[in-house]
């Protein structure tokens, strides 16, 4: 097959992170080619550098064979490289003929006569028509789903020849009639010689529509395969590092798998478009983890538990009696607590200082009105910068001024400093040194011995395997299995993750 | 405060403690310290060139003098600015205070005066000063729970939620009072604004007082770092658990019963209910006070100390420009240009081109 856009040796260096290291991708007219990864793979930085968002500090990029190097995603647009983000890039009030030649609009006699609207709307109507899609092109784009929307912007990308469609998580926010349309789309593109190159979340549908896969892990390249030859567990044990031959069998041996009193109980918890309904229990001084891939809902389900999420569906007991949580200020009221995977987004108070944001959550529950005193939320500060070895010289400095690994461990100070019963951990050890981790695992342990409930999610099934005494398994949004005692282990979770 | 807290040695805890509180209040003073230099420099200005500003004398027992004169006028804007620093450090904005000001000051005025054609004229509280302040200052609760259940509860823009009583306010003032500039006579309410209390102007100490008593309200208790958290990361707070509906009302109250306080001086002042131009464009002199002393508009940590130096800056530069007299046609355009100077200081993006320009100059 002839190769539309191949890169060679990319490399990518962000301060402090060797984002892409020396890898090599092609994409070739007539296929859809995914690309696969956990985060921190390199995929968004490849993607970014392959439509000029990113400069590349080494590599070459080749289109039908000759040397390009896109600027800017405009430059890169013109070079026929097309990409539609999962969040579609149009103009929401601007009509779907309009965002289809946004910047390019027909003109009458030579741009003295205006736009030409009836030619506008007839080349619009005609790229729609490629895709199957027959709708009213002067009605404004936010009036139509975002299935819809997504065609638009594909439309877009035709109407100005795209030879490459990047296609970003562009099923995140689609239902199974509406994946399937666009997998009909994809399908009709590529026999007329487009390349696709396809990023999503879901194995089932990387399967469904794929015919190349490869595969990115810490920045590099693992491996290019033809889809049909790749099995689902080797697939799987690329994308997160671990080889199955390579895993033992055993669990850990002291494991207790005597069923507990269930402390946390939530039956049927769903809510479309995050993840499907789904039971877990989880009891007193237990620790259960949440295993799956990025994307297979395992951050949904734990918001949707700290009510950080409305359900849509599902009860949840605590101690035996049903919970209406409505909001995580009742879910921390009866002893939970909520370590967020992004906390640059959920998690620091970034102009407040360490002190601040360790004591906030406990300060938030005594209510405003019964201040901690200043030396005791000093006391609390050094002894959780002390415990977890936070490297900052003094509490007082603003959180952002900390690296990404020391910002985390404060974000867990502050939950430790809440003394909570049931504590929810979202890829706690990211960004985190070796050594920082063990002590995590350690201290973690040691409050479990002392009947606080863990909830653990993680990407490094290595740590859920040892650390969890049952390991809940996810998979494209849906619950796919549950293991406890001695089937704990590393390939086993890694066999439910692949299906 | 950053480079400061590196060169704090460990010391044994006993010992650590005093050179903590040092660096806290080193971080504080950051922020005050670009408006205190303003104000020193006005100061300056005024002394090497206008005659006579520094003069303060004694006539019957009580203080006069420019410099009085600017702490007793920028008395509104002071109170204005300390509930607008909170309101804006949860990452609000409040542009009803100058009507809430017009509303408090026409209740008081019609309860005193009791004018025919006021609604007000059927309650007969005139005799009672308490009872003349409670209801005015409610009638400012009442505008403050308005602001703050439509931006707490009902999630409005807070611009858009306060524009509301800035129009409407100012309408509701016009309907007490009908129309009308109802004025009166009540020495004991007059006290309000123009009494002297130990040689010093009365509403000064009123708002040195109230000023300590929200100083201390808003940090003695965990209000200032709950405010602080729902302005500089509203969803880190809200999955931290803090109630950010209720720190907003919080604040939205607290702005307009200062506003309410500010109203009730003026108008006991000039002895009349003038609702079209009691606090007219105040609130936006508040704003700069709070944005001058230190306070970012996009919400987070906030400094009161600093807003009431804003606060006094603003009006030790409109009392220069009068005490020079400069032509009234120019005091706005040499206002803003101050202001302007003043807010491009406290960016630290201008900040560091600035040292850049200065490097590159230098090479």
């Amino acid at each position: 097959m002839e190769t539309a856009l191949s890169a060679r040796g990319l490399t990518k260096r962000f301060p402090g992170v060797l984002a892409l290291d020396s890898v090599d991708f092609h994409a070739r007219a007539g296929e859809v080619h995914a690309l696969m990864g956990e985060n921190g793979a390199g995929k968004s930085t490849l993607i970014k550098i392959l439509t000029g968002v990113y400069s590349y500090d080494a590599g070459q990029m080749f289109l039908d064979g000759k040397a390009i190097q896109p600027v800017s995603p405009l430059h890169a647009q013109r070079l026929r490289i097309a990409t539609v983000y999962q969040e579609v890039n149009l103009i929401p009030a601007l009509s779907v003929a309009e965002n289809i030649y946004l910047g390019r609009m027909p003109k009458r006699w030579g741009g003295f006569g205006g736009i030409d609207s009836r030619a506008m709307i007839r080349g619009a109507k005609n790229s729609l028509a490629q895709l199957d899609v027959h709708i009213d092109v002067t009605k404004p784009v936010q009036s139509f789903s975002v299935a819809l929307q997504q065609m638009v912007a594909i439309a877009r990308s035709l109407s100005m020849s795209a030879k490459v469609l990047i296609l970003d998580e562009p099923t995140s926010s689609l239902d199974r009639p509406e994946v399937e349309q666009l997998f009909s789309t994809m399908r009709r593109l590529k026999e007329n010689g487009l390349a696709i190159i396809f990023v999503t979340h879901f194995l089932d549908q990387v399967y469904a529509i794929s015919d190349r896969i490869t595969v990115l892990r810490n920045g590099r390249l693992v491996g290019e395969h033809l889809a049909r030859d790749l099995p689902r567990l080797k697939l799987v044990s690329e994308m997160v590092g671990r080889d199955v031959a390579e895993l033992k069998h055993g669990g850990a041996a002291d494991r207790q798998s005597a069923p507990l009193s269930p402390f946390v109980e939530a039956k049927g918890l769903g809510r479309s478009g995050a993840v499907g309904p789904l039971d877990l229990s989880i009891g007193r001084g237990e620790i259960v983890g949440l295993a799956g891939l990025l994307g297979s809902g395992r951050t949904e389900t734990a918001r949707l538990l700290f009510a950080a999420d409305k359900p849509d569906a599902g009860t949840i007991t605590v101690d035996g009696r049903t919970q209406h949580l409505g909001n995580p200020r009742n879910a921390i009221a009866l002893g939970f607590a909520f370590c967020p995977e992004d906390r640059k987004v959920a998690g620091i108070l970034p102009d407040l200082s360490i002190r601040e944001n360790i004591v906030v959550a406990l300060q938030a529950r005594r209510g405003w009105w019964r201040p901690i005193p200043l030396r005791k939320q000093r006391e609390m500060a050094e002894k959780y910068i002390a415990a977890l070895r936070i490297a900052t010289n003094d509490a007082e400095k603003p959180i952002r001024l900390l690296s990404g690994g020391n910002q985390q461990k404060a974000i867990l100070a502050r939950w430790l400093a809440a003394s909570p019963t049931l504590l929810i951990l979202d890829e706690p050890t990211r960004g985190i040194d070796v050594g920082a981790k063990a002590e995590i695992s350690a201290l973690v342990e040691k409050l479990c011995a002392e009947g606080m409930s863990l909830l653990f999610i993680s990407s490094e099934l290595e740590e859920v395997a040892a650390l969890c005494s049952r390991v809940i398994v996810l998979r494209d949004r849906q619950k796919v299995g549950e293991l406890s005692g001695s089937d704990v282990t590393e390939k086993a979770i890694l066999t439910k993750v692949a299906g | 405060m950053n480079a400061v807290g590196g060169t704090i040695p460990v010391l044994d805890p006993p010992a650590a403690k005093a050179p903590r509180a040092k660096v806290r209040a080193s971080g504080a003073m950051a922020t005050v310290l670009y408006p205190t230099i303003a104000l020193a420099l006005l100061l300056l200005f005024n002394l090497l060139f206008t005659a006579g500003f520094f003069h303060v004398e004694v006539r019957d027992g009580r203080l006069f003098g420019s410099l009085i004169d600017i702490l007793n006028r920028g008395t509104p804007v002071l109170l204005l600015s300390l509930g607008m620093t909170l309101v804006i450090a949860t990452g609000g904005i409040d542009l009803s205070v100058g009507a809430v000001m017009a509303l408090a000051g026409a209740v008081a005025a019609c309860l005193i005066a009791r004018p025919e054609d006021s609604p007000l004229h059927v309650f007969n509280v005139s005799h009672s000063l308490p009872l003349i302040l409670i209801i005015a200052l409610s009638v400012a609760l009442l505008a403050g729970l308005f602001n703050g259940i439509l931006v707490a509860t009902f999630k409005l823009q807070p611009i858009v939620a306060t524009l509301i009583l800035m129009v409407a306010g100012r309408g509701a003032a016009q309907l007490v009072t009908n129309g009308q500039i109802p004025t009166f006579q009540h020495p004991s309410f007059e006290f309000l604004g123009s009494g002297f209390l130990f040689g010093l102007p009365f509403p000064l100490i009123l708002a040195v007082l109230i000023f300590l008593v929200i100083l201390g309200f808003v940090r003695g208790s965990a209000l200032g770092l709950l405010i602080e958290a729902v302005g500089n990361n509203p969803v880190a707070a809200r999955l931290a658990g803090v109630q950010a509906s209720g720190v907003k009302l919080v604040c939205y109250v607290i702005s307009a019963l200062l506003a309410g306080v500010a109203g009730l001086i003026a108008t006991a002042d000039i002895k009349a209910a003038d609702v079209n131009n009691t606090g007219l464009y105040l609130e936006l002199d508040a704003i700069l006070a709070a944005a001058i002393g230190g306070t970012s508009l996009a919400g987070g940590r906030f400094s009161l100390v600093g807003a009431a130096v804003g606060a006094l800056v603003i009006q030790t530069l409109t009392t220069t420009i009068l005490a020079r007299g400069i032509a009234p046609e120019l005091t706005l355009v040499i206002k803003a240009a101050v202001v302007v100077a003043l807010c491009l200081l406290q960016s630290s993006k201008f900040r560091e081109l600035l040292v850049r320009i200065a490097i590159r100059r230098r090479a």
